[in-house]
């Protein structure tokens, strides 16, 4: 049992990754007043760059940084639809997304679509500063991109909001932008800028599943998590300590599922009630965090300039 | 597109030149293409050799013509749907998930109907899909406006609880043990839509997808809820200090909405497939939410541009079989598409002038 319980917390931090990455940078573009509906479509297309920019250049680091450059075009690309032209963040945003799996789909069938096998790449090592303390050494063994997700870009993406100039520059832009301007700032950059940022994190954490997590890519690789991350900031109120917490609520459903299956447990219940449950378990931690939700209060607001 | 140099600004008018609305859709097309010929040079394919087979090619002969119908139906069907919550302000982007639980409803009556006949279990099978989708459009309706949770992620996320409820029962109690594939048994036939065209696919499906355009025109544009829902979707303090019902009216617009989705999972079920099966719809949700959009949310619209996008489904499978170019070719076009136009839209309200 104590066993059952170390792992989970091992799992929990690895498959909570994506998905945190996803909604980091999703707090960054909605703090600035974009709800940005793409993320589902830029953690596909950057689970489907970095695995084949991986794969053709045989450098896991080579793709990974790539993702993140189709990520930042992304984030620009909504930034022409939501912050230039001003048009329905809801609509423009799924039209990213549907064209970006659309476009991923299509390079993997052409790339690798007469194939029998799927292909598959040599993903990242996990590391384990620990190694040799007992049971510590279970939770610790994580992807270097779970050790970076949590202690540096969670941490440093707080420090950014609440602590730098550049941070109050965003919070305002999503409650104010007309006092924002007139404070000489530039709100179509800031705006922009946060795109950036967060399209970067998003595909990051799309390609975590394909660069580390599995090694591969599929059709199903992301299934909804950029919509989850969408619900976990809620769930978080735009604040990344608490948006973490509510990545590892997701993760640990999530991970519990991943155990129990392989456990090869014959239960009752088919398993895909365990897979469905960290989605409803997101439902009802919106429905109870909802009700103190403190939306930016321009978000969806496009700002045009008179 | 280049809005943001410093010469050319976007000035606000409200009298754009009279040639800016025939010419958007031309150049919306015009335009997507352009942008995407450059996956078909990456297929090693010839651009006009494939826009021949994408879009010239299928009108060319009886039957592809006719796939064309087949293949606009659920997407007239969502597009509908996604209308009738969009034009009350209600996002509701949901309709993949209740498309599947329509095609569940369907899936499940049909394959207990081998007695009923089928003046009967047509109608059981519409209803029923319909009932279906209202029930599971109902729980984001009812979060949304009684704890004001927001109806995007919401509907979202039960998507994907759908997806799984499908694959639970397709591995498990569904599962037809003759069959390879995850795959429900087959419906009764007195359950299956009729041929409208003899030796085609094109079914009842369609004419259903009809009477729901039809419909939505209607009450959009010759009731009294219609008008409330477009004054809700036009602002809710507005319509609620006009005296309108504005809780009421989003619910009601929500579960149609959620209920015609339900229809178009029952027309692909009854109408194409004859098994429930986890691949039914490739995303007819979301390219509803599209057709909508292009459509401009009104009944026309709505049915024109669900046509087009038959045809551009219809034609990337002919790419795909001619020229191996891979058939998510229709997929980014449709996307561009939508992309390209919300940017033309635009221009309709702005003209460029330079400051």
């Amino acid at each position: 049992m104590e066993v059952f319980f170390i792992n989970l917390i091992a799992a929990t931090f690895r498959v909570s990754t994506p998905i945190l990455l996803a909604a980091i940078g999703e707090t960054f573009t909605e703090r600035a007043g974009i709800l940005n509906l793409g993320i589902e479509g830029i953690m596909f297309f950057g689970a489907f760059v970095g695995f084949f920019a991986a794969d053709l250049s045989g450098s896991l680091w080579f793709g990974l940084f790539l993702a993140v450059i189709s990520g930042v075009l992304s984030g620009l690309l909504m930034g022409l639809f939501s912050v230039s032209l001003g048009v329905n963040q809801h609509v423009s945003g799924l039209g990213i997304t549907v064209l970006l799996t659309g476009l991923s789909l299509f390079g993997f069938r052409l790339q690798y679509g007469g194939r029998s096998t799927p292909p598959s790449i040599e993903p990242f090592q996990q590391i384990n500063p620990f190694a040799n303390i007992p049971i510590l050494s279970t939770i610790t063994q994580q992807y270097l991109l779970t050790y970076i997700t949590f202690l540096v870009i969670v941490p440093l993406a707080g420090w950014i909001l609440y602590r730098t100039r550049y941070g109050l520059h965003i919070r305002a832009v999503g409650d104010n932008p007309e006092a924002v301007d007139a404070a000489g700032v530039n709100v179509y950059a800031i705006r922009y800028s946060t795109l950036a940022i967060g399209g970067g994190l998003i595909a990051a954490g799309g390609a975590f599943l394909s660069l580390a997590q599995l090694g591969a890519f599929s059709h199903g690789i992301v299934s909804g998590r950029g919509w989850v991350a969408i619900a976990i900031v809620i769930f978080g109120n735009w604040i990344p300590l608490k948006v973490m917490f509510g990545a590892l609520i997701f993760g640990g459903t999530y991970a519990l599922q991943l155990r129990l299956q392989a456990m090869g447990l014959k239960l009752p219940i088919p398993y895909e009630t365990f897979l469905a449950l960290p989605y409803v378990v997101t439902i009802i931690a919106l429905v109870v965090a909802g009700r103190n939700a403190s939306y930016p209060a321009a978000l969806l607001k496009p700002y045009r300039r008179e | 597109m280049e809005t943001t140099k410093k010469k050319l600004r976007l000035v606000k008018t409200n009298n754009p030149s009279f040639w800016t609305k025939p010419l958007i859709p031309v150049l919306a097309l015009v335009g997507t293409f352009m942008l995407t010929s450059g996956l078909i040079l990456w297929a090693k394919a010839n651009p006009f050799e494939t826009y021949y087979y994408f879009l010239i090619a299928p009108l060319g002969s009886r039957v592809s013509f006719l796939e064309i119908l087949v293949k606009s139906t659920p997407l007239m069907l969502t597009g509908v749907a996604v209308t009738f919550a969009f034009a009350t302000g209600y996002y509701n982007i949901g309709a993949e998930g209740q498309l599947y639980a329509g095609a569940i409803a369907a899936a499940g009556l049909g394959m207990a109907m081998h007695a009923v006949p089928a003046i009967l279990a047509i109608p059981i099978m519409i209803i029923s899909g319909f009932i279906a989708g209202v029930a599971w459009a109902l729980i984001p309706a009812l979060l949304k406006i009684k704890l004001a949770v927001d109806e995007v992620v919401t509907t979202l996320l039960m998507n994907s609880i759908m997806a799984y409820i499908v694959s639970a029962l397709l591995n498990g109690p569904w599962r037809d043990p003759n069959s390879g594939w995850p795959q429900s048994q087959e419906i009764s036939p007195t359950a299956m839509f009729f041929k409208i065209v003899p030796r085609s696919r094109l079914n009842l499906g369609f004419i259903v997808a009809l009477v729901t355009v039809l419909i939505l025109w209607i009450v959009m544009t010759r009731t009294s809820f219609g008008l409330k829902m477009r004054a809700v979707g036009l602002g809710k303090p507005a319509a609620h200090f006009a005296g309108i019902n504005v809780n009421k009216t989003i619910l009601i617009a929500a579960l149609i909405s959620g209920g015609i989705a339900g229809i178009a999972g029952v027309a692909e079920v009854a109408g194409i497939q004859f098994h429930l099966i986890g691949e039914l719809s490739p995303g007819y949700g979301y390219t509803g939410v599209i057709i909508a959009t292009l459509g401009s949310l009104n009944a026309i619209g709505v049915a024109l541009a669900s046509l087009f996008f038959g045809l551009l489904d219809a034609g990337a499978q002919t790419v795909s079989r001619a020229l191996g170019v891979p058939v998510y070719l229709g997929e980014v076009t449709q996307a561009t598409m939508l992309l390209v136009t919300l940017g033309m839209l635009l221009l309709q309200r702005y003209k460029i002038r330079r400051i």
